[in-house]
């Protein structure tokens, strides 16, 4: 197991320096230049250009690159371009509020479907299920930010229940942070909890008579030991294996929910970079995420071993 | 699990009222805002960004300010005596006024201040060609010694919009012009609160409790400076429609900018008023690339001038005419310097004459490459406005859709329009950047010493320099007209009319001061 992990760590690194050029390629081929940017709307062409020798956007293209990489394999992710802070104080004072929402989404999305899923496959056809099925249907389909626009209207706007937007850190009170949270969080698990469920039924569904389950019937154990002892631990991998998917799209859903929401995230923190041209930030934070997905994905294959010990690496 | 559903009841009940005594307790004095930008860099000389502008004068005094009529007035400085030959200007800052650090303000850091924005300015830079010395007299004294007479100098210390000649600690004044400050110690009416400040998130200031407003009651930028609340607190909100739900919802006091789309959904608040803070408003140009056939040809830009009408753009952007004013003037309507004159016939989408004057350019049905930008709506109905009636005129138009960074980076190129150059784009101005020939950027006709689109006519440039030289106001309109008469023969740009958008409210904050730049003094929640 553990050569396997190393394996799979080693290969991280030829992803990670493909995902390093090809940011870096797309963001100087794009036709912006953020000397412009900074500079202002009233500013001449002298101090566009002063301002493009000062970030060294005047040398070539490769030294750029060298310069930039030797800094990155260093540790040094440079300085962002318009905060005048280095990017990982940047990264790491944004890094609260991203873990905090895509755990609070993870935990419910897993706590709602999970159960959801088991049920409709055990009242399989009945109006359990038809709604967990037509819920899915509708959880896919509609966007992220309409179903934030639509939250807000109800629980912000008419109930005054939640606030419309913001976050509060988890250190200046529990209660706070909680509050701005749920709004949020409910936005981007409704996609999860739809695929989720969705696979949790199919998964259940296909156990469900496997011989093993007649037997454990058979034993006289209660339907609830059967479903979550025999039906649901053996339709584990599968479901494991979506949820970690669904972690991996979070890494998308958190760039549009941030926004919706203003929670100063990651997220929010991409997109910023972007409208700005912030090549060191934007550069920073994809690698980031690509390290993450990377991760989440090296961490599904490992908990396949606990689910199903005939998996083996 | 030993809980049972009673206690588990209870505990949610108890996470329940958590949730509701944790939420934050809303201080009665502070006013939270939400500005048309998130606030990233702090140096209001090192860029023009109107947000950086803005942070300017939260933090910064300046020694002269423009009051709500467009006169200079003193700000920080109490007496400014002019020699007989108006070679030499002496001011004289106030009693009192002191850095946030609690130091006081003297001439040898206003000196250094004036350096360093002169350094970076387009007015600063053309006010310095006619300063001999800046001499340090006194604690409280400098002097500006003149080679020869210029209106510039009450003009450009009293600049109101970007760059605005703030004052800083001479520490922090002999800044490379070229490098950005880090130490943000001002003297105006907030402090700001570094440790506070989170890009993507929040701006802080506090109420500078030994600033010393002027006596006078607060006129535009001038005036006494009177801080009514404790804390402002800038909220970086980047989508509309949230902003305007916060401010419904009462988590905002104040949103700078908000589209004129969502002006109904606000004011259909009972507790939502709206407050046009900005009497000068904006201007919409659009501008041509003298570079590039057929804008290199003065016939082919006066063919513009005929194709073009101010209503059609207006409509199409603004839409509701509370919100536009048509205005044939070059400086705006209402500024000091707006005037008509010259524009007789112009603007009128007169396609026959515009017609004529294509053919008599000999223009050959070269596609202009319009640059479209599609991301901020104040701007987007404007490309197709203009290519429809560019076409009604007989040009041929690519329209070439872009964000608007985009746009920034290429209009900066001065490459031919079939290798990624352009031939004309639309923008807007706030009428303070435009308000005489020397502000106005794009009436800058100094070839490559231009602004893109590089325009480049003597005559107009020697009507800027007698501009700039001239110290009698009544002189200086004769000469501004002139400008504006020569404008319209060579067109470096076209108006294309003036468009408001105020500030949406909580009715509990009131009396915020019209000035050409939102400003946090004076402003009261009851």
């Amino acid at each position: 197991m553990l050569a396997y992990v190393m394996r799979r760590l080693a290969a991280t690194i030829p992803v990670m320096l493909i995902v390093a050029v090809l940011v870096f390629l797309m963001l100087r081929l794009t036709p912006s230049d953020p000397a412009a940017i900074i500079a202002g709307d009233n500013a001449n062409s002298e101090q566009v250009a002063e301002i493009r020798k000062r970030l060294g956007l005047d040398q070539p293209i490769h030294t750029q690159f060298v310069i930039w990489m030797g800094k990155t394999l260093q540790g040094d992710l440079g300085e962002s371009f318009f905060f005048k802070k280095q990017v990982t104080e940047l990264i790491l004072d944004r890094l609260e509020p991203t873990v905090s929402l895509a755990v609070f989404t993870i935990l419910l999305a897993v706590m709602v479907a999970v159960p959801l899923g088991v049920l409709a496959a055990y009242r399989q056809g009945g109006w359990l299920d038809r709604i967990v099925m037509g819920f899915s249907v509708l959880g896919f389909s509609v966007p992220v930010f309409v179903i934030g626009y639509m939250l807000i209207y109800v629980f912000a706007i008419q109930l005054n229940w939640l606030p419309v937007q913001g976050y509060q850190r988890l250190g200046q009170g529990v209660g706070g942070w909680l509050q701005r949270l749920i709004l949020p969080s409910l936005t981007l698990s409704v996609v999860l909890i739809a695929l989720i469920a969705r696979i949790t039924r199919t998964s259940v569904l296909e156990v469900m008579n496997e011989d093993y389950i007649r037997t454990a019937r058979a034993k006289g154990q209660t339907e609830g030991r059967v479903l979550i002892r025999h039906a649901l631990a053996n339709a584990a991998v599968p479901i494991v294996t979506v949820i970690g998917l669904g972690v991996a799209a979070l890494i998308g859903g958190v760039v549009v929910t941030e926004s919706v929401y203003t929670i100063p995230g990651l997220g929010r923190l991409t997109v910023d970079a972007v409208l700005a041209r912030d090549y060191p930030t934007i550069q920073a934070v994809i690698l980031l995420f690509s390290l993450a997905y990377v991760l989440i994905n090296l961490i599904v294959d490992i908990t396949y071993t606990f689910f199903d010990p005939r998996i083996r690496y | 699990m030993g809980y049972s559903r009673r206690s588990m009841l209870a505990i949610a009940a108890a996470a329940v009222a958590t949730i509701g005594l944790a939420a934050p307790a809303h201080a009665q004095k502070t006013l939270r805002a939400v500005m048309h930008s998130d606030l990233k860099i702090l140096d209001p000389i090192w860029t023009t960004a109107y947000i950086v502008r803005n942070h300017g004068y939260m933090v910064y005094d300046t020694l002269f300010a423009t009051d709500a009529n467009g006169e200079i007035k003193p700000q920080m400085v109490d007496k400014h005596d002019v020699s007989a030959d108006q070679l030499t200007h002496t001011f004289t800052l106030r009693d009192g006024l002191l850095w946030h650090d609690g130091a006081a303000v003297t001439a040898e850091d206003c000196v250094a201040s004036i350096k360093r924005w002169a350094a970076k300015d387009s007015t600063g830079q053309k006010l310095m060609t006619f300063v001999d010395a800046l001499e340090v007299k006194d604690a409280k004294t400098f002097v500006m010694r003149l080679k020869s007479p210029t209106g510039l100098v009450l003009l450009g210390l009293g600049k109101p919009s970007s760059n605005v000649p703030f004052m800083m600690p001479k520490r922090v004044a002999d800044t490379d012009p070229n490098t950005q400050i880090s130490d943000f110690t001002g003297s105006g009416p907030f402090v700001f609160k570094r440790d506070e400040w989170k890009p993507g998130d929040k701006t802080v200031y506090l109420k500078f409790d030994k600033y010393k407003p002027r006596p006078e009651p607060a006129s535009g930028l001038a005036g006494g400076k009177a801080v009514k609340v404790d804390r402002v607190e800038w909220r970086a909100i980047s989508d509309h429609s949230q902003a305007v739900n916060a401010l419904l919802a009462g988590e905002i006091d104040f949103i700078e900018a908000p589209p004129h789309d969502l002006l109904p959904l606000g004011l259909g608040d009972a507790n939502v008023a709206y407050v046009d803070w900005n009497p000068w408003g904006n201007q919409y140009t659009f501008r041509p690339n003298w570079l590039h056939k057929p804008f290199d040809n003065p016939k082919v830009r006066q063919a513009l001038f005929y194709a073009f009408n101010q209503e059609d753009f207006l409509k199409a952007v603004v839409g509701d005419a509370k919100y536009y004013k048509l205005c044939s003037s070059y400086f705006p309507c209402g500024t000091p310097f707006s005037s008509e004159k010259g524009m007789d016939g112009l603007l009128k989408s007169n396609f026959q004459k515009a017609q004529e004057l294509l053919k008599e350019a000999g223009y050959d049905g070269t596609p202009i490459v319009l640059m479209h930008s599609t991301d901020l709506a104040v701007l987007t109905n404007l490309a197709p406005v203009a290519k429809s009636l560019m076409e009604k005129a007989g040009f041929k138009v690519d329209m070439q859709s872009m964000d608007w960074q985009t746009l920034v980076a290429r209009r900066s190129k001065k490459d031919p329009p079939s290798a990624g150059g352009w031939h004309a784009f639309l923008t807007s101005w706030v009428s303070a950047d435009i308000t005489n020939p020397i502000f106005m950027g794009f009436m800058n006709a100094g070839c490559d010493k231009a602004m893109f689109g590089w325009p480049c006519d003597a005559d107009m440039e020697k009507l800027r320099d007698d501009f700039a030289r001239e110290t009698d106001p009544a002189k200086q309109k004769v000469i501004a007209e002139a400008a504006q008469t020569r404008e319209a023969q060579v067109v470096t740009h076209i108006p294309l009319g003036q468009w408001y958008l105020g500030a949406l409210t909580r009715k509990n904050v009131v009396d915020m001061v019209p000035a050409p730049a939102p400003v946090f003094w004076n402003m009261a929640i009851k």
